[in-house]
């Protein structure tokens, strides 16, 4: 078993879910109430990683991050190393490809409220920051939950993007996926099987504690 | 004094109204269907309309023409809807507490305690908003409208769907504003038994348009058959 995989991995997962969260909210608030001719393209992008290949997600990041473009040069000469083949690149390319599970259930929860309330928020003077922390959050804390556990474990289970962009490097970016991938190339597949229990298991408790919650509320509420 | 001139196009309906409101009630009568919400929701600022002018107590709070549309959260406007939308993660407390943040704390409590008492609602502070009943729910909308002191409070059938005791407790208590709170009412009801003693001004809506504006016995006895008429179910 790699306990190195197995932190680095954890730590991908905990951070992507994090900056997920703070970007997926007010995109999702956004998308939930605007009426502008953006909106759909907008949605059309933040969906798209759930259709692409990781591989095109992968080797266009790979592109963007590295020498070859102005961005790369810049993040480089900022960081002191490139952002492909690090864990800073890795966190970029999670946050992208589960984009999509974190915007998705947050915008539906979002628009799940009754619009009648935020109307009230408006009457009583609420702006949208406080629309969104008074109201929206604490009437959609399922949404946000959901959106964690699926940004989460879909984080854990990713391969494509992060090989194209991270690599194999052990303790940089090697994660529980790609540990995975280099066991099943050395016919060890004992430990390849070890390592695949580790990351079914991460996904089935992430899943049944989220459905455990949904339930106990269902029942709360009689 | 408010003057309203609003032209407002939904689908194949059509408000047209201009009026002013002189009094401190101003009762909106009219069947179903005549436009009285979608007027209380352009006043409020919840729906803008295709074209018109709000002014209140000299502030210009919508003109269409010179692109004048005041925020509904600062047109200093009340709104209490026919289904009470309460906050159902909060108290009654809380609820009420929602438009007076900027108060100190020390002022928003002694607020919120005037408004539950002025309601009757003192018994009801600490309970989570999903567990009142529908006439405590409405108690509780209408103290949380009032908190913030608005100049002019839209109550959109407040009595709808109350028992006989609650509904004379609630008018009974919304009268006494008359005397105490610099707030003028725009009531909105289709229940002619409902309004007819009420000391207000009213204006007749039907099919969109105002058919009559003035003191409101006056106005009820003059048009009373027609209203009758208008208020009978198709046979």
């Amino acid at each position: 078993m790699d306990l190195q995989a197995l932190g680095l991995t954890l730590r991908l997962a905990a951070i992507t879910t994090v900056v997920l969260l703070a970007l997926g909210i007010p995109l999702a608030y956004w998308l939930a109430s605007a009426h502008t001719r953006l909106r759909p393209l907008v949605e059309a992008f933040t969906t798209l990683p759930i259709l692409l290949p990781p591989t095109v997600l992968g080797f266009y990041l790979l592109v963007l991050l590295g020498p070859r473009t102005a961005f790369g040069r810049a993040t480089a000469h900022l960081l002191g190393h490139p952002l492909a083949f690090s864990f800073s690149g890795l966190v970029i390319g999670s946050v992208l490809y589960s984009l999509p599970f974190a915007v998705q259930p947050l915008a539906a929860g979002f628009r799940s409220v009754d619009t009648a309330l935020l109307e009230q928020a408006r009457l009583l003077g609420a702006g949208r920051l406080r629309t969104l922390t008074s109201v929206l959050l604490p009437l959609s804390t399922h949404s946000v939950i959901a959106a964690a556990a699926l940004c989460f474990t879909h984080t854990i289970g990713e391969f494509g993007v992060v090989l194209m962009i991270g690599g194999d490097i052990p303790g940089a970016t090697r994660t529980l996926s790609i540990a995975i991938y280099d066991q099943v190339q050395e016919f060890s597949y004992a430990a390849a099987n070890r390592t695949s229990l580790v990351l079914i298991a991460v996904a089935v408790l992430a899943l049944v504690l989220l459905y455990a919650r949904r339930s106990n509320k269902e029942a709360s509420r009689g | 004094m408010a003057d309203i001139e609003i032209r407002h196009r939904q689908g194949r309906f059509t408000l047209d109204a201009s009026f002013s409101l002189p009094g401190a009630w101003t009762v909106i009568f009219g069947p179903s269907g005549a436009g009285k919400t979608t007027l209380l929701r352009v006043l409020a600022g919840l729906s803008c309309p295709t074209s018109g002018r709000i002014r209140f107590e000299g502030r210009t709070l919508l003109d269409t023409a010179a692109n004048i549309d005041v925020p509904a959260g600062k047109r200093s406007i009340g709104f209490v809807t026919q289904q009470p939308a309460l906050f159902p993660h909060l108290t009654a407390r809380q609820n009420i507490a929602f438009g007076i943040q900027h108060l100190d704390r020390d002022r928003r409590t002694a607020r919120v305690d005037e408004m539950l008492q002025l309601f009757g609602a003192e018994s009801l502070a600490d309970q989570p908003a999903p567990q009142l009943s529908g006439g405590e729910r409405k108690r509780v909308a209408l103290a949380r409208a009032l908190a913030p002191a608005p100049d002019l409070l839209l109550l959109d059938e407040p009595l709808a769907g109350l028992d006989d005791t609650s509904a004379h407790d609630i008018l009974a208590r919304l009268l006494s504003l008359q005397g105490s709170a610099q707030v003028r009412i725009a009531y909105v009801s289709h229940d002619l038994a409902e309004i007819w003693r009420l000391p207000a001004e009213v204006v007749c809506l039907e099919s969109g348009c105002v058919t009559a504006v003035g003191p409101l016995q006056q106005v009820l006895a003059s048009h009373r058959d027609r209203l009758l008429q208008q208020l009978r179910p198709p046979s």
